[in-house]
């Protein structure tokens, strides 16, 4: 500690370098910080909860049927999807977590239907797409023959019975029991049966987060109003085999129609395309931070480097005058550990305030104090770690370089 | 003189290779990592059509007022989209440089070929200008003309992978095609056009369909013969006719429309078209509430459909952020070498060189080292573009393209900021008077 103040007298000397290295150290700081904050937010948002047995299903899209004749349709696919050995059960279902077919609703609870307060998604299915996606019951009950009613004007039955996730419920009625509860679309009459763990909208990342889990489920009969989606429950080691045998399959059960190769696919594989591009952006910004840390290591061993060449004849009178090899190590050091800390201190500011700008532009979540920290603490060892090459050589020169001249 | 000073230059950065090297490196490094990883950013969520994108708008016309907003996420926004007599307004008074109002269609097409299979296609029903207004480049023939939407023309441009499917991929411009047992006139063939996000229809394709755009064919048309919308349909109540003659006739949402407007006169004007039309309406009696239309360009739209993910701008401040990082680098590395240099100014300044010189000279070497490490930075990009196609799925690193303007600037930028780096020491140096300085040390 007694070295403080000739360390920073010394630095006083080299102004314009230590204002360089501190400015580097909170660039770099302040993109570490964002840099890890991004990453985490991707990471976080690709492992959201589906809420339905991924495991185990497969989804498949058709198109090119005749759209006011489901029901004849439905029923081929399904009596011909089930006789596939290993299939053990299909459902017409709307759409599916991760797919690229989505119903938004906009949703009110005031009978008047005055104001919507809540956009959700609406999965429509049977029975036994329900069963298929294996949802986690959390109160209230699972839908009943009698509430599987028919579809009116290609929607949703006119008075349906539904599951709701948690999340919506408790942002709907907060603090109420959301059973038995009613709510309206247009002209839509809607009550809550049960309410489920978690069932994910099906294009996560199309809303912020805290609405992500805002689906319903609509208990309905297909009839001839909805199909061309189905979902497709099996073993999870017999998946794979299964739907390739789909596909197999499909031209012999329905030769008329067209299998949507980009929609249809194992639940695995279409969570891993929706997040193909969180996956590319959590890979860059890694290698982002690989090379800013490279380069703010290799920029402090170079000018660390070039400071000791420069301060051999006063190293070697400092250790001609009984300072220890030690000491020679440790004031380039605390030089270090003081140049960096500057920079963290202006690079914390700096991410803050860069932070600060962003959400006011944009819809940033707040930057959380301990990416601040983990990121001082980074910056301090990876200063450390760079200054111990030069300060060693430093800590070598022998106190016989005094007696020379330059 | 210069090339004495570039030798000068050569000899003194040879003097201390290592330190040289890690300066030429360290901005090689930088410009390289930071225009690799911006052009994957961009390349992941960034403008689709980046030279036009601040000339295209998205008129919104508040038809539902009140009751229509939801309060959740979108306050008191419009509705995302036009219904059909909006849509055919706005068309009609054609106010704008060009403009199209469009809508997803999903027909079937029966190849020429008796042995194929019927397939199902998917694409748009739109007006000519759409083309120009987008840039669509063409592999054969062209656009339809205006003519052709008056007269509500059985014709149809198609996407290239259609065309291999169907004629082999020549030149099929002239053939016909059977579009839901109807015959269209081939007029052209697009020259492999499918961009992400599907910016001219966010509203009917959430942006990032997987779909392809394999038809186009005149609006007018698609509404003669009821080409139903594959899209999304928005209501705020239930429409009164049943099918598709009873959509066009409801306040359901399910046009896009797009306008091209060159400056900023055209935009105000068209703003206040759109305000013009919307009190017409208003003064006939179709609403009752306050005018809250919006035009936003392109990026607004984008962002505000959420098209884009909000962190893109981060993630490309991170990118930049890298850049600088690296240039500060080499500034210091390159000013703790200078600074020990005035004993070597004041030789020179005392042998009778006008400061001017002294600049000159220091500016050459910073320069070779900016203009080294930048030329070892283009070399690094073009490995790194190379180099994603490794580490990413080829589909995005195939969307992964050096922007050359950008890299251009970036070159001038490290070989200014080395140039700055080596102007401060030599301006210090050469304050001092040279016998003090040749004194010193």
């Amino acid at each position: 500690m007694m070295q403080i103040r000739p360390i920073l007298a010394a630095l006083r000397r080299h102004r314009i370098a230590t204002f360089l290295i501190a400015l580097e150290i909170a660039l770099a700081c302040a993109v570490l910080c964002n840099a890890c904050f991004l990453i985490v937010n991707r990471i976080h948002a690709m492992h959201v909860v589906s809420g339905v047995d991924e495991k185990s299903l497969a989804y498949l899209v058709l198109d090119g049927y005749d759209r006011g004749r489901t029901n004849d349709l439905n029923a081929r696919i399904i009596a011909g999807l089930s006789a596939i050995p290993g299939v053990k059960g299909v459902g017409v279902l709307n759409t599916i977590p991760f797919g690229d077919n989505s119903s938004i609703n906009g949703i009110t609870i005031d009978p008047a239907r005055q104001r919507y307060s809540h956009e959700i998604n609406t999965y429509i299915g049977d029975a036994a797409s329900l069963r298929a996606l294996n949802l986690r019951l959390v109160a209230g009950r699972m839908p009943t023959t009698d509430d599987y009613r028919s579809i009116a004007n290609g929607f949703v039955p006119r008075d349906s019975m539904v599951l709701i996730t948690r999340s919506l419920a408790d942002s709907v009625w907060p603090g109420e029991n959301p059973l038995g509860k009613d709510f309206w679309c247009i002209d839509f009459h809607f009550r809550v049966i049960g309410v489920v763990d978690h069932l994910t909208i099906p294009e996560p990342e199309s809303r912020a987060a805290a609405g992500r889990d805002f689906s319903a489920f609509v208990a309905a009969t297909p009839g001839n109003e909805m199909g061309g989606g189905y979902v497709i429950q099996a073993d999870p080691r017999e998946l794979p085999r299964v739907f390739r045998e789909v596909m197999l399959a499909i031209p012999k059960i329905a030769p008329e129609v067209v299998v949507d190769h980009d929609g249809s696919g194992l639940l695995s594989d279409l969570r891993e395309r929706y997040f193909l591009n969180d996956r590319a952006m959590v890979g860059i910004l890694l290698g982002v931070i690989a090379a800013l840390m490279l380069v703010t290591a290799l920029g402090i061993v170079g000018l660390a480097s070039f400071w000791v060449q420069q301060r051999r004849k006063q190293i070697g009178i400092r250790r001609a005058i009984g300072a220890t090899r030690g000491d020679v190590l440790r004031y380039f050091q605390i030089e270090n550990f003081l140049i960096v800390t500057m920079g963290i201190l202006f690079g914390v500011l700096l991410a803050y305030t860069l932070n600060l700008v962003l959400m006011k532009a944009y819809e940033v979540t707040h930057l959380p104090a301990a990416y601040l920290v983990t990121s001082a603490i980074v910056l301090w060892l990876l200063g450390q770690l760079a200054v111990l090459g030069p300060a060693l050589r430093a800590a070598a020169v022998p106190p016989v370089v005094a007696t020379r001249s330059v | 003189m210069l090339g004495y000073y570039l030798d000068l230059a050569v000899r003194s950065l040879k003097r201390s290779p290592g330190l040289t090297a890690l300066m030429i490196l360290i901005v090689g490094f930088g410009v390289a990592a930071s225009m690799t990883s911006y052009s994957v950013f961009r390349a992941v969520s960034g403008d689709p059509i980046p030279w036009k994108s601040s000339r295209l708008f998205v008129p919104q016309i508040d038809i539902w007022g009140p009751k229509g907003h939801s309060d959740g996420s979108s306050g008191n926004e419009p509705p995302e989209a036009l219904d059909y007599t909006d849509a055919v307004a706005l068309m009609r008074d054609h106010r704008g440089k060009y403009q199209s109002a469009m809508y997803r269609v999903s027909p079937s097409v029966v190849p020429p070929d008796p042995h194929m299979h019927p397939i199902n296609v998917g694409g748009h029903a739109v007006y000519s200008e759409f083309f120009s207004m987008l840039d669509v480049p063409f592999q054969f023939g062209g656009a339809w003309g205006a003519d052709s939407d008056a007269q509500h023309a059985s014709v149809v441009v198609i996407n290239s992978k259609l065309n291999q499917k169907l004629f082999g991929g020549a030149n099929s411009v002239g053939k016909t095609v059977n579009i839901d047992s109807k015959d269209y006139r081939v007029v052209g063939v697009l020259d492999n056009w499918n961009p992400k996000p599907t910016f001219f229809d966010v509203v009917n394709t959430g942006g990032f369909t997987t779909g392809q755009e394999d038809v186009f064919l005149p609006f007018t048309r698609a509404i003669d013969v009821g080409m139903g919308n594959d899209g999304n349909t928005n209501c705020a109540e239930v429409p009164t006719g049943s099918g598709f003659v009873g959509l066009q006739q409801s306040s359901c949402v399910w046009i896009a429309y797009m306008v091209q407007l060159d400056d900023k006169a055209a935009v105000s004007a068209y703003k206040d078209y759109l305000d013009g039309y919307f009190r017409d309406q208003k003064a006939s009696g179709r609403f009752n509430w306050a005018l809250n239309n919006r035009l936003r360009d392109l990026p607004a739209w984008l962002e505000s459909e959420h098209v884009v993910p909000s962190d893109t701008k981060i993630s490309l401040l991170v990118a930049l952020g890298l850049l600088i990082a690296c240039l500060v680098n080499t500034a210091g590395l390159l000013l703790a070498k200078f600074l020990r240099r005035s004993s070597e100014i004041g030789v020179r300044r005392a042998l009778g060189a006008p400061r001017m010189a002294i600049y000159v000279q220091f500016l050459v070497e910073a320069g070779t080292v900016g203009l080294s490490g930048g030329l070892l930075g283009l070399l690094l990009t073009w490995v790194g573009i190379h180099g994603v196609s490794w580490v990413l799925p080829k589909e995005i690193a195939s969307l992964a393209r050096v922007d050359l303007s950008l890299l251009a600037l970036t070159l001038a930028i490290a070989v200014l900021a080395t140039m700055l780096a080596g102007l401060y020491p030599t301006f210090r140096a050469s304050r001092v008077q040279p016998a003090l300085q040749l004194k010193t040390n």
